[in-house]
């Protein structure tokens, strides 16, 4: 790796006089001294990130005792089975509808603190993050607590309007609602604060040119509030889809991929299967299902960033 | 002639004049509505632990009104915060993370100062990297991360699996790309010509670094720590694959795992322990907001 | 002992060569200011003495030694830039004593140095102040303050003004003129602004293209410029060319500058262009302060003719005017007091004692 680094001084030490011997010494010295600066970095994503990432197509390809190379068996296994499919369908539901209602609700709520006075902004955006804040593991206890079954204090209230008592977390298409539900709470606060930071980035003068031109307060939005921040919302979007079609702990803890495997996405039937079920190279399978759709969303959002750079 | 149109300009300005007011005054109202809707929204599952965390067993198995507490106590919290466990898992949290925070801005802090400033072969494809490793999700990697641990284990006799400090290997790759990647945005907005009076002044690159860097571009450090304290503190996942003792767990999977027995939930308890999990991203949070918003925006707006 | 020399510096980038082969010696004591158009190397070729930039082809030598592999904290220099470059986080004393004390002087040595600039530059009261507490003016000093507390052998000046509004930076060449005066450091300066060209330098180089077009004092650039570059980049309103050709008319040499309007040289100046082809091109260069109204009287060699003006600039002390010769616009000034006004024909008169015969094809001025 090392010799890699270094190879495009051994390049110009060709071309350089030979009594310029004392600059290429220091360029050497100071490409080196960067080199060696970001060592531990490269160390740490080969060993703990790159070399697991091929590691596991490796697993992929074990039987369950890891001692026999089966080529795609495990896939093959896992086609055949209904709950693959059904883990495929729902990652699909959940990760696309949190991703739109994040988005949606993050949008209107940018928007609604963006209009009250400058000096109470503070105020409203610091109440609307906290559910960013919270580590999700420990408020998805608390959404837990409310769906509980038997003293759901959601039912608790809903009672006197005559509706329920509702299975939370027990029916499965009410469980699929749950577990969005708790992740757009989880989710929406960080679209709301990206999109803030972008509505604040607009300059004053374009609305007002717009107001003159005539624009209406819809037309504002359509064609200078979306068109100014249509590379955040690309960003934030394919941002969260990662995070949320990657998501684990929610689900886990809300319903462990239950009624009768209903709400298993990808990560949390991989633990099932892998770490539960002590069969590691299955589990590495259905974790690999990932990789596609994030790796979709990867490229764009490299795209869109290089792009933010030329503008800038 | 000029004084009719007076006449008739001054009316009609008024009233288009008082409906824009009467507009925004209505948005206005509108927008409190709203946004009080979605504070509700927000701040229910928090105030529920509250709620539920000052209540006794009995009144939380009585079905009283489940919002309000008719006889707060504290013997949650007495409960909690005198058992050793719960100490321990609160430790075990703290030391990860404090840990986990010096070896991410140890690594991150030169990493992101040679990127943005040092160019070198390979420079700009090593940024790109990094920013594409910050988006491999833990979810995709626990299981090769696991068996990788249990082979070490198996071939070098270091046993690290279910030991606390095991998650010292693995969570600096959750942090350390985002924290490099918002410290290169920070370093690469520091003006080229600050470095190069300090050079003429005399300073070494590693001068530049600790004396004119890292003071300049301290607001993104410090939202770059925050990150990382939140993220290890928050970390579910490998802490629930890579640690099973009781006393080698961290908080979040400490309350979830001893808490709920079987179909046993001392909901009290959770809450209490949720919401003593919860406390110190939100004391941080409401200290240093705008740092921490800062270093959440960061990463898309800094690219 | 502080003179800067270089020999055939060479700047290349991949395939551009920003700086083509610069030859220049800078005196001990000597004020010397870069100037040209942007792109024209001028900054490249500072930053190469600053080692900021390393030089591809040629030699740098400060005081005598060769510089070219020396890294910049060695060279001892100090350098002002035009933003400023104040280290954000510390105060003006610090601002100012950081080399020092990475150098590790003594305390006492660098308080008093410090005193002794701050107070050079009038600037002793602001000294515990943040940069952001500083206005643009106070910035710069301190910039300048920073420089010379390390008493370097050379001060390097990177446009320092052209972030000052335009009465500031009058006030700032002052007093950079001053502080030279007292330090006598050696300095290059570098600027596009020719007015503080002019204004600052003991000789300035006028450079273009990646090449000096010429070296020389103030006075002698404007009154003798080698090259129409110079003659164009030096003055303000520049100077005026018109297409002419030469022109043998009853013995004497005439410029023809149309087919209506021709006019005869001074002897002294028909002696000079008397070699010159009569098919050549030319142009003829003449300056706007040596085209002003027609008086009763002329001197020799000031040939009066009749212009209708374009366009009338008042600019008080006098007035601009603007009329058309051979497709060029030509600007003269006159008397506020000589009735030019907008659209309206004047008799003027040209002073050929002043004028410039240049190729038209190669630019050198004959």
């Amino acid at each position: 790796m090392a010799d890699v680094a270094l190879h495009p001084n051994r390049v110009q030490a060709t071309k350089a006089t030979r009594r310029r011997n004392g600059l290429h010494n220091a360029l050497r010295r100071k490409s080196t001294v960067a080199f060696l600066m970001t060592l531990p970095l490269i160390l740490l994503v080969a060993a703990f990130v790159i070399y697991p990432a091929f590691y596991s197509l490796h697993l992929a390809t074990l039987n369950k005792s890891m001692t026999k190379f089966i080529g795609l068996g495990n896939f093959e296994f896992l086609f055949k089975r209904d709950t693959f499919w059904l883990v495929v369908k729902q990652s699909c539901i959940f990760a696309i509808s949190a991703v739109i209602f994040k988005a949606l609700i993050g949008f209107i709520v940018a928007h609604f603190v963006h209009n009250v006075p400058a000096n109470k902004q503070r105020r409203w955006r610091g109440m609307l993050l906290v559910p960013w804040v919270i580590p999700p593991a420990m408020s998805t206890l608390a959404w837990l607590w409310l769906f509980d079954p038997s003293y759901s204090a959601f039912n608790y209230t809903l009672s006197f309007f005559g509706i329920g008592p509702i299975p939370w977390t027990g029916d499965a298409n009410w469980a699929r609602f749950s577990v969005i539900l708790v992740n757009v709470w989880y989710g929406a606060p960080f679209f709301m604060i990206m999109y803030l930071a972008a509505l604040k980035s607009v300059p004053e003068q374009l609305y007002e040119a717009a107001a003159i031109d005539g624009a209406n307060w819809w037309q504002r939005i359509w064609y200078v509030t979306l068109p100014m921040m249509r590379n955040i919302i690309a960003i934030t979007t394919l941002f969260s889809l990662i995070v949320t079609f990657a998501n684990f702990d929610i689900v886990r803890i809300l319903t462990a991929g239950g009624p009768l495997d209903h709400t298993h996405i990808f990560a949390t039937w991989a633990f099932r299967i892998g770490i539960e079920g002590s069969d590691i190279p299955l589990g590495a399978s259905v974790s690999l299902f990932m990789v596609p759709i994030l790796a979709v969303a990867a490229i764009f959002i490299l795209r869109d960033i290089s792009k933010r750079g030329n503008e800038a | 002639m000029s004084a009719i149109t007076i006449d008739k300009a001054g009316p009609s300005r008024k009233v288009k004049y008082g409906s824009i007011s009467r507009d925004r005054a209505w948005a206005l109202r509108w927008s409190y509505f709203f946004l009080v809707l979605f504070a509700i929204f927000s701040l229910t599952p928090p105030l529920y632990m509250l709620i539920t965390s000052l209540k006794s067993s009995a009144e939380i198995s009585a079905a009283t009104n489940p919002w309000w507490v008719y006889h707060p106590t504290l013997e949650n919290y007495i409960g909690l915060l005198t058992s050793n466990q719960f100490l321990r898992f609160f430790w075990n949290s703290a030391w990860v993370s404090i840990f986990v925070v010096t070896i991410t801005m140890l690594i991150s802090v030169p990493a992101a100062f040679a990127l943005a400033r040092m160019k070198f072969w390979g420079s700009a494809t090593l940024a790109t990297g990094v920013f594409l490793t910050y988006l491999i999700p833990d979810t995709l990697l626990f299981i090769p991360l696991f068996k990788m641990f249990v082979l070490i284990g198996d071939w070098t006799g270091i046993q690290l699996i279910n030991r606390w400090y095991v998650l010292l290997f693995i969570y600096p790759t959750l942090t350390v790309p985002f924290c490099t990647w918002i410290m290169i945005g920070y370093f690469a907005s520091i003006p080229k010509e600050l470095d190069e009076a300090a050079i003429i002044d005399g300073a070494s690159w590693f001068q530049t670094l600790t004396r004119i860097f890292i003071p300049v571009a301290l607001p993104g450090l410090i939202a770059a720590t925050i990150f990382a304290f939140t993220v290890s503190w928050a970390q579910f996942l490998y802490p629930l694959v890579f640690t099973t003792s009781t006393d080698q767990l961290v908080l979040p999977v400490g309350i979830i795992t001893t808490l709920i027995k079987g179909d046993v939930f001392n909901w009290g308890q959770i809450m209490t322990g949720a919401l003593l999990g919860a406390a110190p991203p939100l004391i941080i949070y409401a200290f240093l907001m705008d740092y921490y918003i800062a270093g959440l925006t960061a990463g898309a707006t800094k690219g | 002992m502080a003179e800067v020399s270089l020999r055939k510096v060479v700047k290349r980038y991949d395939e551009v060569e920003a700086v083509r082969g610069i030859d220049l010696d800078i005196a001990d004591h000597e004020f010397v200011v870069l100037v040209g158009p942007s792109g024209c190397g001028k900054s490249t070729t500072l930053r190469m003495i600053a080692g900021l930039e390393d030089i591809s082809d040629g030699d740098i030598t400060i005081g005598g030694d060769i510089v070219n592999d020396v890294p910049p904290k060695d060279r001892d220099i100090a350098m002002v830039f035009q933003n400023y470059a104040l280290y954000p986080h510390m105060t003006v004393a610090e601002n100012m004593s950081f080399g020092l004390r990475l150098k590790h002087y003594p305390k006492a040595e660098i308080k008093s140095r410090v005193t002794e600039a701050a107070r050079m530059l009038d600037i002793t009261d602001l000294i515990d102040r943040k940069p952001k507490q500083l206005s643009g003016g106070q910035r710069q000093r301190v910039a300048m303050g920073r420089a010379i507390v390390r008493n370097p052998k050379v001060f390097l000046f990177d446009e320092p003004l052209s972030n000052l509004d335009a009465k500031l930076r009058v006030q700032m060449r002052i007093e950079i003129k001053k502080v030279h005066q007292k330090v006598r450091t050696t300095t290059v300066y570098v600027t596009h602004d020719q007015v503080e060209a002019m204004t600052l330098a003991d000789r300035v180089v006028v450079m273009n293209h990646g090449r000096i077009e010429q070296i020389g004092a103030p006075n002698e650039l404007y009154h003798k410029p080698a090259t129409r570059f110079v003659a164009s980049f030096i003055g303000s309103p520049a100077m005026n060319f018109v297409p002419c050709r030469l022109e043998d008319v009853g013995g004497r040499l005439h410029v023809r500058l149309t087919d209506r309007l021709a006019f005869p040289l001074p002897p002294a100046r028909a002696a000079r262009y008397q070699a010159v082809p009569r098919t050549d091109k030319l142009l003829l260069g003449i300056r706007p302060e040596h085209i002003a109204e027609a008086r009763p009287h002329l001197h020799p060699g000031v040939e009066p003719f009749d212009a209708v003006l374009d366009v009338t600039e008042p600019m008080g002390m006098e007035t601009l005017v603007y009329f058309t010769l051979e497709g060029a616009q030509i600007c003269g000034r006159v008397n506020p007091n000589a009735g030019a006004q907008d659209g309206a024909p004047l008799r003027l008169a040209v002073d050929l004692n002043n004028m410039h015969l240049l190729n038209e094809v190669t630019g050198v001025v004959l």
